[in-house]
């Protein structure tokens, strides 16, 4: 059985401090039922939906709150039953605010999704399962919110053949589902069981970093049931990118500007797997997730069960409030999270954590000229030039930035956490991304 | 040996000559006939290629005014004498055209607005606003204060006092290129004979705006119902109607209750008016506590 797999070691990267000892020991709980959730409208990339409740109707624990506003888009369902609110703007995690509508809790908090549990989805047809996944508002949980359906429906001209699950967890700090495998590993299973039924695939590897022991031998001893090989991964970041994944497991790289399904790879979080797995045998749309809120001034760091629409504020009481004075609040981790200027952010179905750090751990930095040292070029996972891009960027010159592959940036990081003349290389990044993006949807615009 | 340096200098002279030749030629062949009028007129064009004028520069501008006949006064920049000038030049009286000055809608300065996080990235607005929070000031809407407005005005007519962005009016030229860079969109072209703005942009509910700022339009219409001809309300925010703009005093009989009605020099002399510390140092302590 302990045949081991061949593994690729991708270019670069970086070995932060990891932090998790702070809270991969605890025991995953769930969080009390709230008085009041604030549901964000849009959590997925594409297209957002569209409320279908109005002020003062009852709503179900589960029931839909909104519905797709295209293909690229996925449903939201109420966190528990009660009574609808206003439309409220809460902060979002990216900035600015978005609109959440509010859900006043009755107490009971009764199921009522009308979702029928399939249990016997081995022989039900592929599109009946892809259509529940969609109905149940699955997104991909470890950042990005792409929604699973679209993922798991790929074009018919492209031949998919390994199904690859993300539980590498790279990112410091987070233990969310580092949990999940641990104390869920037959769901996590069974939703990427179910993923390969719809994919239509036999080899199905389960990508996880060597430093969640206890998480690789609980997967082990049932992964041989489901058809699923676990595939212990060297620690390092960001050994959780998907194109970082794909060539770790595979040996494939992705091309500029391609998707994983070009080299025949579909990825997913095992979040994402365990919520499918809810959500077709237990017929629960996707209204809580694994969350981690750690850091040193967190009273009792650990992972979360929240249901989605819970502010930071309410997380942060759940586990115990602060014990020292945080000075930055991060969703998601140290590496690519968001620092957040108001304690009102909610919990959205891509939140994998909150970070509280105290001053001393953070730093404030004067950027300095690029010295040519050449070290963010070799930490690159992407393979690309960040200092040179980074002078481009700061002249402005976005259509050299272009020509140099600043696209492909994932934004992970490693070139900031290297510079050792303090560039914040990667906010250089997003500004041309923001502004190539912008002049592509103005080209665009013009030829319609 | 005398020869040989004869027939070198001969061979050099002849082909010298030829090429010259040659070129006189060709010069006078595919003389291409310029207008002088064109270098004149370019001179008495700003010569700061802002691209105003929807030109590649100042001298595809001056350009257009001598063969196409563009009118002299889409240069923005242009003084009235200059534009005088180029009138005899062409022979055309330019079209009238009114002074516009720009002015950034917002008087949140750092000393006067409320700050919800430390910034410590890219001293650039645009650069900030991608970010959570976008620069730290707590207000969605107001000016960010890093300049990106400033490094683009050719003029040098913008200045950052105390993390808000004030326009010299004496110095502008009206040509619009801050008016583009802002990611806030807080600047706008409005006619310079106007003395009189409101310095708000924020539609933050009313209610919120004082939280976030000293000086909000609270859109309470005490100057609209002063005087409606002169201000006008424009989606959630009272604007000075500028097709017919209010006097100075006019401020004086409003007293608009939070001071975001302003005469122009007093909001830049307030704005000059600043602490010390220019902006907050980032101290150790948090923004957020919660001790259970």
């Amino acid at each position: 059985m302990n045949i081991p797999i061949k593994t690729w070691r991708f270019h670069g990267g970086v070995h932060p401090a990891d932090g998790k000892a702070l809270s991969n020991t605890v025991p995953a709980q769930r969080a009390p039922l709230l008085e009041r959730y604030t549901v964000a409208i849009q959590q997925n990339i594409g297209a957002p939906p569209k409320p279908v409740v109005a002020k003062g109707d009852t709503v179900k624990k589960g029931q839909l709150i909104a519905e797709p506003g295209g293909f690229v888009s996925a449903p939201v369902h109420a966190p528990t039953s009660g009574t609808v609110g206003d439309i409220v703007e809460v902060p979002g995690a990216n900035g600015g605010a978005i609109p959440a509508i509010e859900i006043i809790s009755d107490g009971k908090d009764e199921w009522g999704s009308g979702l029928d549990p399939i249990p016997n989805w081995k022989n039900t047809d592929r599109e009946i399962l892809k259509k529940r996944i969609a109905d149940a508002g699955i997104v991909g949980m470890g950042g990005a919110a792409f929604p699973t359906h679209v993922k798991l429906s790929p074009p018919p001209e492209k031949v998919i053949d390994t199904l690859i699950l993300n539980g590498a967890e790279c990112e410091p700090y987070l233990t969310a589902d580092h949990r999940l495998m641990l104390e869920r590993t037959e769901a996590v299973l069974e939703g990427a069981a179910i993923a390969a039924k719809i994919l239509r695939v036999d080899r199905v590897f389960l990508g996880i970093e060597e430093n969640k022991p206890d998480a690789i031998a609980a997967l082990n001893e049932k992964a041989g049931q489901y058809g699923v090989t676990v595939v212990p991964l060297h620690v390092r970041y960001p050994q959780g990118g998907e194109k970082q994944l794909i060539y770790a497991l595979t040996g494939r790289s992705v091309a500029t500007g391609g998707l994983p399904m070009d080299v025949g790879c579909v990825v997913q979080n095992v979040g994402s797997c365990a919520a499918i797995c809810d959500a077709v045998v237990e017929g629960h749309p996707l209204i809580e997730r694994y969350t981690t809120v750690t850091g040193t001034p967190v009273a009792n760091p650990g992972t979360w069960i929240l249901r989605l629409g819970t502010t930071v504020e309410q997380a942060l009481t759940f586990a115990g409030g602060v014990k020292a004075r945080a000075a930055k609040v991060i969703m998601g981790g140290p590496m690519m999270g968001f620092a957040q200027t108001s304690l009102g952010v909610t919990v959205t179905k891509n939140s994998s954590g909150i970070l509280l750090l105290q001053w001393q751990e953070t730093a404030e930095y004067t950027s300095n000229p690029c010295i040519r040292c050449g070290r963010c070029v070799r930490a690159c996972p992407m393979k690309l030039l960040p200092g040179p891009v980074s002078v481009m960027v700061e002249s402005e010159n976005y259509d050299e930035a272009e020509k140099n592959y600043v696209m492909d940036c994932m934004e992970c990081g490693v070139c900031t956490y290297v510079c050792p003349a303090k560039r914040p290389l990667v906010q250089h990044f997003r500004r041309a991304k923001a502004e190539i993006n912008a002049k592509r949807r103005a080209a665009k615009a013009k030829q319609a | 040996m005398l020869v040989t340096i004869l027939v070198s200098a001969g061979v050099v002279a002849a082909v010298g000559l030829a090429l010259g030749a040659l070129i006189g030629f060709t010069a006078k062949k595919f003389e291409v006939q310029t207008d002088p009028k064109i270098e004149e007129v370019q001179e008495l064009l700003p010569n700061a290629n802002c691209g105003g004028c929807g030109y590649a520069g100042c001298a595809d501008f001056a350009g257009a005014i001598v063969t196409k006949g563009a009118d002299p006064s889409g240069c923005a920049a242009c003084s009235e004498a200059n534009l005088a000038k180029i009138a005899e030049i062409t022979g055309k009286a330019a079209g009238k055209k009114e002074k516009m000055t720009a002015v950034v809608f917002c008087s949140g300065s750092f000393s006067r607005s409320t700050r919800a996080a430390d910034y410590n990235g890219i001293l650039d607005c645009r650069s900030a606003s991608i970010v959570a929070g976008g620069g730290g000031k707590a207000c969605r809407f107001g000016c960010l204060g890093y300049g990106s407005c400033a490094r683009a005005c050719p003029f040098g007519a913008i200045e950052i006092r105390d993390g808000l962005a004030v326009v010299h009016p004496e110095l502008c030229r009206a040509c619009g290129k801050c008016v583009n860079v802002c990611p806030r969109k807080l600047i706008r072209l409005v006619p310079a004979s106007a003395p009189v703005h409101v310095y708000c942009n924020s539609l933050e509910k009313p209610a919120k705006r004082r939280k976030f700022c000293k000086n909000p339009c609270l859109a309470c219409k005490k100057c609209i119902r002063t005087d409606e001809n002169h201000m006008q309300m424009q989606g959630g925010l009272v604007r000075v109607n500028y097709s017919n703009p209010p006097e100075a005093s006019f401020v004086e009989q409003v007293k608009c209750p939070t001071g975001a009605l302003q005469v122009e020099e007093i909001h830049r002399r307030i704005a000059a008016l600043k602490p010390a510390e220019p902006a907050p140092k980032a101290a150790p302590a948090p923004k957020k506590e919660e001790s259970k």
